[in-house]
């Protein structure tokens, strides 16, 4: 029998690796899996690089992963924001490593990964300091039918942490509204994928047309609580 | 003598250009505003990078669901025939030519459509550039939305950006507080100036020449 629902998210989280790239969803208030991250500061794991559209912001969730000292490298393409202090004075003072990725470019890269493309041209970017390795060297470009692109190459996960809504034993997933975001694209790309749910839904119970992750792409599935707010969406994440 | 556009009769100007049936992204800050104004007679729809078409204005207070947000993270509502996506697609919608207008704001823009509008390179400042390069250069029309001089009271219309660049020759009209520009491989050509302001003192004020 196939059972992915892990009883707790320490269960789930038990094998990472130092030195893993751990992708993690959300935007904004949006689809942020706090539980997993927390969850992944109490394991202990390492040396960590993570990927997230932001770096953290205010004390908690991915802020408080980066005040451990154990993220050596962030990918993301919104550092800076009003309350991004923790990441900014790490930042400032050398201690972690930014690699600033527009935003399309860091999605089509985590798709890239999870659908085997060994690398694409993207037209965004392209003239800009963007377009650059880390080193300053021009990263490649070619001009298909009159129009300029530069290569990228796809982003892997060792592990990917998503926050979806209702889940089922194959991991099969829904998401809710604008929480969907990064999810089903770092699900494909990450090697071991936990996602929170809401809800665990009995197998056959998800709409077959209406699951936007396939469970092929989940490893485990944990349900956390609702803190609902009027219009039903999360008051804070 | 001529006055400047107020923030709302820009808005109002870049609306009056939205026509229907257009599938529109609109950029965090003063883009926004272009959302009160566009005609009702018309239907529109808006695009939110963060997975969202069909978006509606802001919810009323108590009834804010941070689910539903757009790409500045405020609250929103979604319309009758609004759709969900993940961010691969939404991004694909964009860079694939699918979104008619994208409207942004902007620290420079050549007369040719280069557009700087992410960083304005300073020194010791966090680099963050979001969605705006996968925006400047995806729509089929990207519509930039500025003051035309900065504080200073220098032109933002530039031979040559001097600023970080976000895209090439990607800005097709500049919608500015003094007057509506078009970008072309030649340079800038007039749509309209408020009203007062010759095409001799525009010129001036821009330090180049402006074809009719």
């Amino acid at each position: 029998m196939i059972d992915k629902i892990a009883p707790n998210i320490a269960h789930a989280l038990a094998h990472v690796q130092d030195g893993a790239t751990v992708l993690i969803g959300g935007f904004g208030t949006a689809g942020i899996p706090n539980e997993l991250i927390d969850g992944l500061i109490h394991q202990g794991a390492r040396d960590l690089t993570v990927v997230n559209n932001n770096a953290g912001n205010g004390d908690s969730g991915l802020a408080a992963l980066l005040k451990t000292g154990r993220v050596k490298k962030i990918i993301c393409s919104f550092p800076r924001q009003a309350d991004s202090f923790v990441f900014d004075e790490l930042y400032r003072s050398g201690q972690i490593e930014l690699e600033l990725v527009p935003q399309g470019n860091l999605t089509e890269r985590l798709r890239a990964a999870g659908a085997g493309i060994g690398a694409f041209f993207t037209p965004t970017g392209f003239g800009t300091e963007l377009a650059k390795n880390a080193d300053g060297s021009p990263k490649e470009t070619r001009r298909i039918d009159g129009k300029d692109y530069v290569l990228e190459y796809p982003i892997y996960g060792d592990l990917a942490l998503i926050k979806a809504e209702v889940g089922d034993r194959w991991g099969n997933l829904t998401f809710r509204k604008a929480a969907r975001n990064f999810g089903p694209v770092m699900a494909a790309a990450a090697k071991f994928t936990v996602a929170t749910v809401h809800r665990i839904a009995e197998l056959g119970e998800l709409d077959p047309e209406t699951i936007v992750t396939p469970g092929i792409y989940v490893s485990k599935v944990v349900k956390i609580n609702h803190v609902a707010t009027q219009a039903g969406g999360l008051k804070s994440a | 003598m001529y006055t400047k556009r107020s923030k709302t009769e820009l808005a109002q100007r870049v609306a009056q250009d939205i026509f229907e049936g257009a599938y529109v992204n609109l950029g965090i800050g003063q883009p926004t505003l272009v959302a009160n104004h566009i005609p009702t007679h018309i239907e529109v729809v808006l695009h939110s990078e963060n997975g969202i078409l069909g978006m509606g204005p802001a919810p009323e207070s108590g009834a804010e669901d941070y689910d539903l947000i757009n790409a500045g993270k405020q609250p929103v509502t979604l319309r009758a025939g609004g759709s969900f996506f993940h961010h691969a697609d939404s991004f694909a919608m964009m860079r694939g030519g699918h979104l008619d207008i994208c409207v942004l704001g902007a620290f420079q823009v050549s007369a040719t459509g280069d557009l700087a509008n992410w960083s304005t390179g300073e020194l010791g400042s966090i680099p963050a550039v979001g969605g705006a390069m996968d925006l400047a250069i995806g729509a089929k029309q990207t519509w930039v939305m500025m003051d035309l001089l900065t504080k200073k009271g220098e032109s933002k219309i530039v031979e040559h950006c001097t600023y970080p660049l976000t895209g090439i020759g990607c800005v097709k009209r500049i919608y500015s507080d003094l007057a509506t520009l078009e970008c072309t491989p030649h340079g800038l050509k007039l749509i309209d100036t408020v009203d007062g302001l010759t095409q001799g003192e525009l010129e001036k004020l821009l330090g180049m020449p402006v074809m009719t």
